[in-house]
């Protein structure tokens, strides 16, 4: 049985294939940690409920909200946030269709649909644009560049198909 | 941010689970099972829910089964609602689970953790209790079969297993739910019905106090040789308590699309259903 038992706990994290050894509280949510301790603040707090998917990152190849998620949870699990995404297809793709305004959802949305892509491929599915909505449900842009997040994330998944 | 401490064990069988569980209330402590987690930590970060121990018992192989038995479907209780959905073993559970949450939080939250919410809506007991599904229980005892229909944990019991008849699982289905305004939102009315071959079964949730499953209503749903409208204001009489009247709709909104969507899956189920 794992135990964390004390004030602080060492837990190991494999964030963006680095390992780091960290002393946490078990009540630290791994958007805390990854923010305040990491400093990988492209991560974004925003309802800290679970509703707004801005906070999504990717914890063992899945969609997590990390507000949602204690830092103990994730211990030697490889987590990936939108900095491990730089340069990545998605990041591009969103770049070419301007799939963001203010951008504080766009890491949430990107760490998402990552998880959409690598889902697909794993699987050898089609992803019609009912999969890509189900999934995309769970982000909120409230400069609702919605239409524009679709099509990036389609051109992608498409892309994907025609190799 | 949470604002108190707790420890945090994850036990590695139901049994560890269980027994560690009552060490601590014997040690005065405030322990609390942990699968998803997503209303511990919403909650707790609210400051309405506050413990001082955590079992985090998603890991316990038995609670992550999923597959046939014999006869019957096995659902571990630590399966997330997107792995219950995706199984396809049992489509009305899978469409209740599709449907509950976002796609990103059903990834968190499991199927024991809704089934043990306090949350009153619960939706994914409405396929359980349509089909007469049996839960296995632990306690220090050991394991203990309850039916859906009576299943009630006490401290320290933990839900470890859902087992549903597979020829039930096929029956014909039809599921509704009505929401404020978003997809993704808790029910107003989130109506279950299947067909067993003799009649319709209803079960219901957002509509009263917590989810149910009405015989009576069924009796008035199923009565022979009468309209459709007539029996479904019949079923309506027979509610078996008030109406939830709330800031997300009134008593009387939800009733009147509890009526729209009996009238819809009625309808729907007596052409065919699934």
């Amino acid at each position: 049985m794992k135990e964390f038992t004390g004030r602080r706990y060492g837990v190991r994290l494999h964030v963006n294939h680095e390992t780091h050894t960290l002393h946490v509280r078990a009540a630290d949510t791994l958007l805390h940690v990854l923010r305040d301790q990491l400093g990988l603040t492209g991560t974004k707090a925003g309802c800290e409920n679970g509703d707004c998917g801005s906070c999504t990152v990717l914890v063992n190849g899945t969609p997590l909200n990390a507000c949602l998620t204690l830092a103990v949870e994730a211990h030697e699990q490889p987590v990936t946030t939108v900095e491990g995404l730089r340069g990545s297809e998605i990041q591009k793709s969103f770049v070419e269709h301007w799939a963001f305004q203010c951008g504080f959802c766009t890491p949430g949305f990107i760490c998402n649909a990552q998880g959409l892509i690598d889902y697909v491929r794993a699987e050898h599915r089609h992803a019609d644009d009912e999969l890509i909505k189900e999934w995309l449900q769970s982000n909120l842009c409230r400069c609702t560049s919605y239409h524009e997040i679709h099509a990036a994330v389609k051109s992608v998944l498409d892309d994907g198909e025609e190799c | 941010m949470i604002p108190f401490d707790f420890d945090y064990y994850r036990p590695d069988s139901v049994g560890q689970a269980v027994e560690l569980y009552a060490r601590l209330r014997a040690e005065g402590r405030n322990p609390i099972y942990f699968s998803g987690g997503t209303e511990i930590i919403t909650f707790g970060r609210l400051g309405q829910l506050v413990t001082d121990a955590v079992l985090d018992i998603k890991s316990i192989p038995e609670l992550g089964a999923l597959g046939r038995s014999g006869d019957h479907l096995v659902f571990g209780a630590g399966l997330t609602l997107n792995a219950v959905a995706e199984s396809g073993l049992f489509p009305l559970l899978g469409d209740v689970a599709r449907h509950t949450a976002d796609h990103t939080t059903r990834n968190k939250i499991t199927l024991g953790g809704n089934l043990c919410a306090s949350i009153p809506y619960r939706e994914t007991v409405l396929p359980f209790l349509l089909t007469d599904s049996y839960a296995v229980v632990a306690g220090r005892q050991g394991n203990a079969w309850v039916s859906m229909h009576e299943l009630r944990l006490a401290p320290g019991e933990l839900l470890v297993q859902i087992w549903t008849e597979q020829s039930a699982a096929r029956w014909p289905s039809v599921t509704i739910k009505k929401t404020k305004q978003d997809e993704v939102d808790y029910p107003l009315v989130r109506l279950a019905l299947v067909h067993d071959g003799r009649g319709v079964r209803a079960a219901f949730s957002g509509v009263c106090e917590a989810p149910f499953r009405s015989w009576d209503m069924e009796d008035a749903l199923n009565t022979p040789g009468v309209p459709l409208e007539t029996r479904i204001a019949e079923a309506l009489r027979r509610l078996p308590g008030q109406v939830i009247d709330d800031q997300l709709g009134s008593a009387d909104y939800r009733y009147y699309l509890l009526h729209h969507s009996l009238r819809e899956g009625m309808s729907a189920l007596e052409g065919g259903g699934r």
